[in-house]
């Protein structure tokens, strides 16, 4: 396994004690796989991805084990964890307007992890920028090169921070919300590049999305995230036609449906995530789910196995299909 | 959309009329280092208190020295305070406010208190205490305004520095491997040089109020050099028979300041981040 986590837990610093941000997650990710986390806002699948890069903020308590090519990253050093990231692993970010620098050039930007991780000079890296923004598909790399992020569009943009995400061949490359500030033409053709690029050199992809649909069309795997526990998890395909917990077929649910009837209203899940997940002493989801029982209150829900690789954290997990 | 034109849409009259007082400031300097009328320290008692005429354009003073000599060579003084004090203020400030913007915790706890602390004592106090103890001159008064600017540089680095952390392309640049000080140079410093420019020209404004104030009291500039303060110091034992005396140096002290704050608040709005994003 390329990357292998298991009961990971990051705390942060909240103004009335540490806060429960990631509640141990576990889950593994091969060579060229690529996995979905799903969650809505708040559900800890960004802190995971940062937690990953070692880039948690300050105040952040991590813990649990994560190994990432046989290395252990919990408690890793900075120098080594420097060394690492932008090399071995990178990440692409959200927000393709403020992941650029404005004062700096596009390949200014794309060669600085060349020149910091491969020890190219100056000239070598900046001709191996352009070759990579050509690769990213990004119309004349030589001008796009020269250009300030200002002068590129959002997908342009977007492109050429994927370029400085794979200038060093990562073999993991954490996506988080990659597409999510851009038009949906765009969006779908941002992800078919990084599907591309995944197939081409075998790098696993950490996809991180709230949308299902992004989800559905573009990894192996998925995991379902709320408050911080990984409520579902397990092949995409699978767990998005046949949802083994409540809050996944919540999720999905409330999806608009092409052909629906005019003026169907779209369903909503009642009731708002838990803003502090520490003193639940049940499941997260207990009050806003449909199949809340007494025990849901009361104790956490255990993690059901559906044959070898899908797992569902819900006390009524085997009724979950059934009570539709 | 090139610097230039940025400045001339942005700046507007301020910009302008300021840069042209602080050019015609140093113009001064830069002349009264080739030629002034006579030499400023040249004591001529025969014709003291002389009004202005030809031969003396601004009078004499109580000791028969050409007042135009002297405010020329006064802004010598002026300048050299300014620059070297604003430039120990930029170069401790920028460190501490960087360092404690990256360091956070304890260091950055340190550092800010101990601005605090420095920050809460006026500026012409630690001046005539620094003085006081080490004597007056030229070079502690300097020492005295430079260490007057450092907290006001380092509060104003890290909170901007700080903004810059919060962005995207910084935890971009940490995602890539650069470690702090590449960041620090790469991504902050570019990103804050606009609010330390204007910063920096306020802070030129006050040194030399500052100076003049220092000097006025005899605690700077010590004769034979001339200075603007010391020239006001003069002029006020004479206030009754000579008046012209005091107006000379009030003007050019007043000019000075006048067009430096100009100029910053023109930079201000030529360089405002804010805006730059959008051209």
């Amino acid at each position: 396994m390329l990357l292998e986590v298991s009961e990971l837990a990051v705390d942060l610093m909240a103004p009335g004690g540490l806060q429960r941000i990631v509640d141990r997650a576990s889950f593994s990710l091969a060579e060229g796989e690529s996995l979905g986390v799903v969650g809505e806002s708040g559900s800890g699948k960004t802190m995971t991805a940062l937690a990953l890069m070692g880039l948690t903020p300050e105040s952040a308590r991590v813990a649990g084990s994560i190994r990432f090519e046989g290395r252990e990253l919990v408690g890793l050093a900075e120098e080594a964890m420097r060394e690492l990231r932008g090399d071995r692993i990178a990440m692409i970010f959200q927000e393709p307007m403020t992941a650029l620098n404005p004062l700096h050039s596009v390949g200014a930007q794309v060669t600085e992890p060349l020149m910091l991780h491969r020890g190219l000079r100056k000239r070598d890296a900046r001709q191996r920028a352009v070759e990579l923004l050509e690769h990213v598909r990004l119309a004349e790399p030589e001008r796009a090169a020269r250009s300030y992020p200002f002068a590129l569009s959002g997908g342009e943009r977007q492109r050429a921070m994927i370029a400085m995400a794979i200038g060093c061949s990562p073999r993991l490359v954490i996506a988080d919300e990659p597409t999510t500030a851009l038009d949906v033409t765009v969006q779908a053709r941002i992800l078919a590049l990084i599907d591309g690029l995944r197939a081409e050199s075998k790098m696993a992809v950490l996809l991180v999305s709230h949308d299902l649909a992004v989800i559905a069309g573009h990894c192996d795997r998925v995991i379902v995230m709320y408050a911080g526990l990984i409520m579902e998890s397990g092949p995409v395909e699978a767990v998005l036609r046949e949802p083994k917990n409540p809050y996944t077929l919540a999720l999905l649910e409330a999806r608009p449906r092409p052909g629906a009837p005019r003026g169907e209203r779209l369903r909503t899940i009642p009731g708002a995530p838990p803003a502090t997940h520490q003193n639940q002493a049940g499941c997260p989801f207990a009050g806003r789910c449909a199949l809340t029982v007494n025990a849901c209150r009361t104790t956490p829900p255990p993690e059901v196995a559906f044959g070898a690789n899908r797992v569902s954290r819900c006390h009524r997990a085997r009724e979950v299909g059934f009570a539709r | 959309m090139n610097l230039a034109a940025r400045f001339r849409r942005r700046g507007g009259a301020s910009l302008w009329f300021g840069a042209a007082l602080v050019a015609a400031l140093i113009a001064a300097a830069a002349l009264s280092l080739i030629w002034t009328p006579y030499p400023p320290a040249a004591i001529d008692v025969p014709h003291k208190l002389a009004p202005p005429s030809w031969a003396h354009w601004f009078g004499t003073d109580s000791l028969g020295r050409d007042v135009a000599s002297q405010a020329l060579a006064g802004s010598r003084i002026s300048i050299l305070v300014g620059v070297i004090a604003v430039g120990i203020g930029l170069v401790f400030g920028v460190v501490l406010g960087l360092m404690a913007a990256f360091a956070r915790g304890l260091i950055e706890d340190a550092i800010m208190k101990l601005s605090d602390f420095v920050f809460a004592f006026p500026a012409l106090l630690s001046a005539i205490m620094l003085t006081s103890t080490y004597g007056p001159g030229v070079v502690n008064a300097i020492i005295a305004i430079g260490v007057y600017n450092v907290p006001i540089i380092a509060k104003l680095t890290r909170a901007t520095a700080n903004g810059v952390l919060a962005r995207e392309y910084a935890l971009a640049a940490r995602a890539a491997g650069r470690g702090p000080i590449a960041i620090a140079f790469d991504h902050v410093l570019p990103n804050i040089a606009p609010a330390l420019i204007v910063q920096a020209t306020i802070q030129f404004a006050i040194a030399i109020l500052a100076e003049a104030a220092l000097s006025y009291l005899g605690l700077g500039a010590q004769p034979p050099q001339a200075s603007w303060g010391k020239m006001l110091a003069d002029a006020q034992n004479v206030l009754y028979s000579a008046p012209w005396l005091a107006l000379y140096p009030g003007v050019a002290i007043a000019l000075s300041v006048l067009g430096l704050n100009l100029l910053g608040d023109g930079l201000r709005d030529a360089l405002d981040p804010g805006l730059k994003a959008r051209s």
